[in-house]
This record gives C-alpha cells, structure tokens and sequence, in this order.
C-alpha cells in the first residue's frame, strides 16, 4: 500500500474551543486509563484466590503513594467515564443535541465528576481509618 | 429504506437482514450499549462494595465476600460485561490511531486475547472461591 502524505485540513489549529471538544477526548482517555486499570483487578482477585499470604503486600502497594495516585485516577475517570457515557446514551436516543443543551451536560458531568470522586474519596478514607 | 414514491431496490431478504453495506459493524455498536448499560449498576454495587467491605487487607473478608453466591454472580457479569465493554472500546482506539497493518492487527489480536483471558482468570478464581470452601474465620 503506498504511504502518500497526503495533506489533510486544520483541526486543533482553527477551531474555537468548546467544553465538548475537551470532554469527547477526555472520554476516550479516561476509557483507556480505566483500560490499563484491568490487570490490577486481575491481580487482586489472583492473590485473594491462589495466594492469599501475599494479599497483605498487594494491600499494602495499594495504600502505598503511587498505589493511592492511581486509584485516585481510576476512580476519577471512572466516574467521568460513567456520566459522560450517560450522555452519550442520551445522544443515542436522540436527546439532547442543541449546543446549549450539549454546554450544560458537559458541564454537568465535569461537575458530577468532581463530586463523585470526592465522595467516594471521603468514603473510603473514613471507612479505612474506621477499620 | 425507500422514501415515498421510490421503489426499494433491496432484495426482501436484504430487506429481512437489517444490515447495511457493510453488513457489519452495528452489532459493534449496539454491543457497546448493551454492556454500558449493564455496566451501569454493575460498576456503581462493585464501587459501592469496595469502599463498604473491601478495603481490609484480612484475605479472609475478602474470600468470604467473593465467596458468597450473589457477590460472586454480580461480580462474573460485571467481569463479562466490562472486558466486553473494554474490548470494543480498545478495538475502536485501535482502528482510529493505528494504520500499519502490522502493527494494527497485532494490537487487535493482543486486545482481544487480553480481555478474553484476564476475564477467564478472573472468573475463575472468583468461581475457585464459590465452590472450594473457603476456610471461616469464626
């Protein structure tokens, strides 16, 4: 197959931003960290499955700072994830196409984001230093 | 589908099928949906669990909650539903950025074998724990 460069139009370069923009690329982002997220559930079902004596230093990776980095990641675009993929359902039906109602879904999930994160932020803490 | 007035140039049996040209690519789609949707209670009970009952590092809680017959089922749907999900989503992410053909059906292929795999090891050491007994703690 011949590898032409063929020349392609402006996109990022002559486009005004808008919160869509952001939101759609963030979708996918967020979508393949959550991706990349996978193996740690595998590894935590392996070690509480087949080597439980290990389950205390899988614990302890989790609680450690990278290991508390992460999950943090993983839970803040997990919920983004979540609720702009309740956008998109809604799009997928047909709603909410007009530009102001796009503006103010996207905001609303940003938002949405933020509060779910911190919730479950402020579960978890309060729930791991109960134990 | 014909407007009015157009006669439809479709066999009845294309008509029958549904499919487009392509005669692929909307059970990708509507795939995608269905396991977003699942994914929806799924992934909010798994979250909720975690926080709720799984943040120990006792193995046994943990055991004994996988173990259980209700958690062990909702966690195999959500596995089934989410590397289904994660699968179609990498395939797209795939298709779009990456165009040597090398490279591109090697990615494909890993994907695939991937999510089918850690999904297998998943379910099954979720399942390993529902059917051995697991040692109680009382």
């Amino acid at each position: 197959m011949p590898n032409v460069q063929r020349p392609t139009s402006p996109h990022l370069t002559v486009y005004r931003w808008q919160i869509s923009m952001t939101l759609s690329i963030l979708h996918r982002a967020t979508g393949l960290a959550l991706y990349f997220g996978t193996p740690v559930i595998v590894l935590w079902l392996v070690t509480a499955a087949y080597d439980p004596a290990h389950y205390e230093d899988f614990h302890r990776l989790m609680k450690s700072g990278i290991g508390e980095f992460c999950l943090l990641g993983w839970t803040a675009s997990f919920y983004y994830h979540l609720c702009n993929g309740i956008r998109h359902l809604f799009w997928d039906i047909g709603a909410g196409f007009e530009l102001k109602q796009i503006d103010r879904s996207g905001w609303a999930v940003v938002f949405l984001t933020f509060l779910l994160t911190a919730y479950t932020l402020h579960t978890a803490f309060t729930q791991a230093t109960g134990q | 589908m014909a407007t009015s007035g157009a006669p439809d140039m479709r066999t009845k049996l294309g008509r029958a099928k549904g499919l487009g040209s392509a005669h692929h690519g909307v059970g990708h789609w509507w795939l995608q949906r269905v396991t977003a949707v699942a994914l929806m209670p799924l992934t909010i009970w798994f979250i909720n669990s975690l926080v709720a009952s799984l943040l120990s590092d006792n193995y046994l809680k943990v055991q004994q909650w996988l173990a259980s017959p209700i958690n062990a089922t909702c966690m195999v749907l959500l596995l089934v539903a989410g590397f289904t999900h994660a699968r179609l989503g990498a395939q797209v992410v795939i298709e779009d950025y990456v165009k040597s053909p090398v490279a591109k059906y090697t990615l494909l292929l890993l994907n695939t074998f991937l999510c089918y795999g850690f999904a297998a090891i998943c379910i099954i050491a979720i399942l390993k724990l529902h059917f051995l007994d697991v040692a109680t703690s009382t």
